[in-house]
């Protein structure tokens, strides 16, 4: 009997430690399931209003209590919203080695989850963190995280509620981010106008360019002469010819130019309620241009899109590629890594036409059990002018405050640039950013754009001819957004 | 406790043992696969951060499945497949061959088998990214090509239908041949040594024992590992959507279908991804069937029906 017994406790044993060593993966995973059964369960109970109650509730708890909680985590997709909290909230104590864990002066811990935002990874990670944001213990919540301008308006989005109103933090946008570029403030509110988000950056996009190829081509490389050659597309055009005849490509792919046209579009993607996509005239102009320019060999054939290892390569010393169209993040975080010849080889100047893009929206949480901090960091990053103006003299980037730039613009002993050579970058920029339209966004924006030069790379190329990249982009678009129900192409 | 027991039951401790498998099974995978197949017959996707349904909609997601680019998706990994699959089977074949034949008495035997299974340590993925980089444009392999004056322009191997086939072909003929030789030299291990000595002694050549003896004997084998291949074919999906960035450039033609559920996996689109993974689980079903039959095989070698043949060609006699 006893024998029986024995073998008994050890045939339990082997069966505990199978799951106990399976808990800590797997176990997440049979929750999903779990909650995604509850949701299917309970039909008439929208998952997204549950989650809204449960996090207003804790939120008021939070408020009336004032207790924090200890971990303040963060969802963002690259480094570059870290950096600068570690560079200029004031309550930063230290970092760990690895750039995950970031101390506060008062012990509380702010963790970085980073997800790569290329082909919607980053969104994924973070609407399954939402989607259990009810029911994550206090620690898991996400309390900070952050959006790009392709899909804002996914999360400001009023129904969904998961990011909160400024206003139910204790800001007043009014009053406190009243020298915010106004546009910046709109993309980041709801269809009601109410503010859900706030930016530290605004994207003014320029054209940069190689100063040693402008000298070869055009005996000058003086932004203002530049400017010239560039300052429309018909004079790109011909200017395009003549580093062509020199052997220089303008710029390296037919996504490089992609912004100054999707970013001036005159209608949504997708117009709110609706569920038919209309594609915009500027996008068709856009496809015929690049075509146009790709045979003519103003763009490096073997560039195929952006955000790959041959792009990178074309802002290496060794390729033939004049100028790139960039925003001031673009510059600082893609071109500049990139770049493996010595300083101030590149300068900036007007672009074609002017455009926007990208802007990193720091959102605060519904649900998040840190209030205070996340005001503060809010308010610290994204408000305060010094240090928005710190932000553009480490970085150079340009920061969301519509009194600090012109000074910075007028002020080149502090903010030139070194790697544009000493050239103040800002001079450029803030006139650019007093131009700013932002195009009518849309919840689909991202796919779309994506998708859009993905589908149609194949036509440039010349693999397929124009209708089939037509019916690509189609059954892609349908696949990625199941609930769009039309497609419609300008006549 | 002494009672009238005939001999020691021990069949109760084996079902125990055994009953972590079923019960991890059972959580892991019976229950999401009992799910995926109710889900297959419900509209059930994200638009956003919406959750729309599920509501019941009966076969519509199959349907529309069918009237989807399905049939060609399904054409790509058959042809993505064939293409590794060929040289595969035949380097094994022959590499099974070289290593078995006492005759040719190959050095460090151990030590070349291992290597002709390393690549299958790699994760697919990790090697895709080295091909992906090897043979893009500027790459590595373009610029030898063009330094030893082979070509004038860079290969665009990434931009052509025959390219990226053939090097998604080319990956998995790599990551598996090693895997199918050392199971075909299994095979052949195991046919009795006394069949080779006979047919020497009868004068037998090299080419005549691997027709005539090796391959008939080893046939069971063959087929087992071309259907789990097939079955491993079907759910391709690492090499080509990291060669290609998920899109199964150019034109879609290395698109396969398990890239095709994870399109679908983007929205969350659990429906469509449902009815689309029943559609291969019934395939796969179909293969393990045959695969099944064949292992377990009452006549494995073909001599029982040999001898039944004989019979009646004796009675008619």
């Amino acid at each position: 009997m006893k024998k029986k017994a024995v073998s008994m406790l050890l045939a339990a044993a082997v069966t505990v430690g199978m799951f106990a060593g399976c808990g800590q993966t797997d176990g997440g995973k049979t929750a999903d399931t779990a909650s995604t059964d509850n949701a299917a369960d309970s039909q008439e109970k929208d998952a997204a209003d549950a989650n809204a109650e449960d996090a207003a509730d804790a939120g008021a708890e939070n408020a009336a209590g004032g207790e924090e909680g200890k971990i303040i985590n963060v969802y963002c997709w690259n480094t570059e919203f870290s950096e600068r909290v570690q560079a200029i909230y004031p309550e930063v104590k230290e970092t760990s080695a690895d750039g995950t864990v970031t101390t506060l002066n008062d012990g509380t811990e702010i963790h970085w989850i980073i997800n790569p935002n290329q082909d919607g990874v980053y969104q994924q990670k973070l609407d399954e963190a939402l989607l259990n944001q009810a029911t994550a213990s206090a620690d898991d919540k996400v309390d900070i995280f952050l959006s790009e301008t392709d899909y804002v308006t996914k999360y400001t989005d009023a129904d969904a509620d998961v990011a909160m109103p400024l206003t139910d933090l204790g800001i007043d946008p009014e009053t406190d981010l009243a020298d915010q570029y106004d546009f910046t403030r709109v993309t980041a509110s709801d269809k009601n106008g109410v503010q859900r988000g706030s930016t530290w950056q605004c994207c003014p996009g320029l054209l940069v360019y190689r100063r040693d190829i402008a000298k070869d081509v055009f005996g000058t490389d003086d932004p203002a002469e530049v400017g010239e050659k560039v300052k429309d597309w018909n004079v790109l055009k011909e200017t395009a010819q003549e580093l062509k005849d020199k052997g220089y490509y303008t710029f390296a792919s037919y996504a490089d130019t992609f912004r100054l046209y999707g970013n001036s579009i005159s209608q949504p993607w997708v117009s709110p309620g609706e569920t038919t996509l209309k594609i915009d005239q500027k996008i068709m102009d856009w496809i015929t241009d690049s075509k146009e320019w790709l045979d003519a060999e103003y763009f490096n054939k073997t560039v195929k899109g952006q955000w790959n290892d041959d792009w990178n390569k074309a802002m290496g010393s060794e390729s033939k590629v004049f100028a790139f169209l960039f925003p001031a993040w673009g510059i600082d975080f893609t071109l500049s890594p990139n770049w493996d010849g010595d300083m101030g080889a590149w300068a900036v100047t007007n672009p074609p036409q002017e455009y926007n893009w990208g802007g990193s929206y720091i959102h605060a949480c519904t649900g998040t059990d840190n209030v205070e901090h996340v005001k503060d960091i809010i308010l610290a990053m994204t408000a305060s002018k010094d240090n928005l103006l710190s932000i553009s003299q480490k970085y150079s980037d340009f920061t969301n405050t519509k009194t600090g730039m012109p000074e910075a613009a007028a002020d080149d002993a502090t903010f030139a640039s070194e790697f544009l050579g000493g050239q103040n970058p800002f001079k450029y920029f803030e006139p650019v950013a007093n131009n700013i339209q932002i195009a009518p966004l849309s919840a689909y924006d991202q796919g779309c754009v994506e998708l859009i030069q993905s589908s149609f790379s194949d036509y440039f190329q010349g693999k397929v001819d124009f209708d089939k990249a037509k019916a690509n982009f189609e059954t892609a678009i349908r696949e990625r957004y199941p609930d769009i129900t039309e497609i419609q192409w300008p006549e | 406790m002494k009672s009238k027991q005939k001999g020691v039951r021990y069949a109760k401790w084996g079902y125990l043992f055994i009953l972590p498998f079923f019960i991890s099974f059972f959580i892991f995978s019976f229950i999401p696969l009992v799910d995926t197949i109710r889900y297959s017959f419900y509209e059930y996707y994200r638009s956003g951060i919406k959750e729309i349904g599920p509501t019941f909609i009966g076969m519509a997601n199959y349907v529309s499945l069918l009237k989807s680019d399905l049939l060609k998706y399904a054409a790509n990994t058959l042809i993505l497949w064939i293409i590794g699959f060929i040289p595969q089977i035949v380097i094994a074949l022959m590499l099974a061959q070289w290593f078995v034949d006492v005759r040719t008495k190959i050095r460090a035997q151990q030590f070349f088998k291992v290597v002709i299974y390393l690549p299958n340590l790699i994760m697919a993925s990790a090697f895709a990214m080295l091909f992906f980089t090897l043979f893009s444009t500027n790459g590595p392999i373009n610029s030898i090509l063009m330094s030893i004056g082979l070509v004038s322009t860079p290969i665009d191997f990434m931009g052509s239908v025959a390219g990226t086939r053939s090097l998604v072909g080319f990956m998995n003929f790599l990551m598996w041949f090693g895997n199918t030789t050392i199971m075909l030299m299994a095979a052949i291990m195991g046919i009795s040594p006394d069949i080779f000595e006979a047919s020497e002694l009868d004068g037998c050549t090299g080419m005549q024992r691997f027709f005539y003896i090796t391959l008939p004997m080893i046939r069971p084998i063959l087929a087992y590992t071309l259907i789990t291949s097939i079955i491993g074919g079907l759910q391709m999906f690492d090499v080509p959507q990291i060669l290609t960035n998920g899109q199964g450039t150019p034109d879609r033609t290395s698109f396969t279908l398990i890239m095709f559920l994870n399109s679908h996996l983007k929205s969350r689109n659990y429906g469509m991804a449902g009815s689309l993974s029943v559609y291969l689980f019934i395939v796969s079903g179909i293969l393990c069937f045959f695969v099944y039959r064949m292992t377990n095989d009452t006549d494995p070698d073909g001599s029982k029906a040999a001898a039944k043949r004989q019979k009646k060609l004796n009675k008619k006699n």
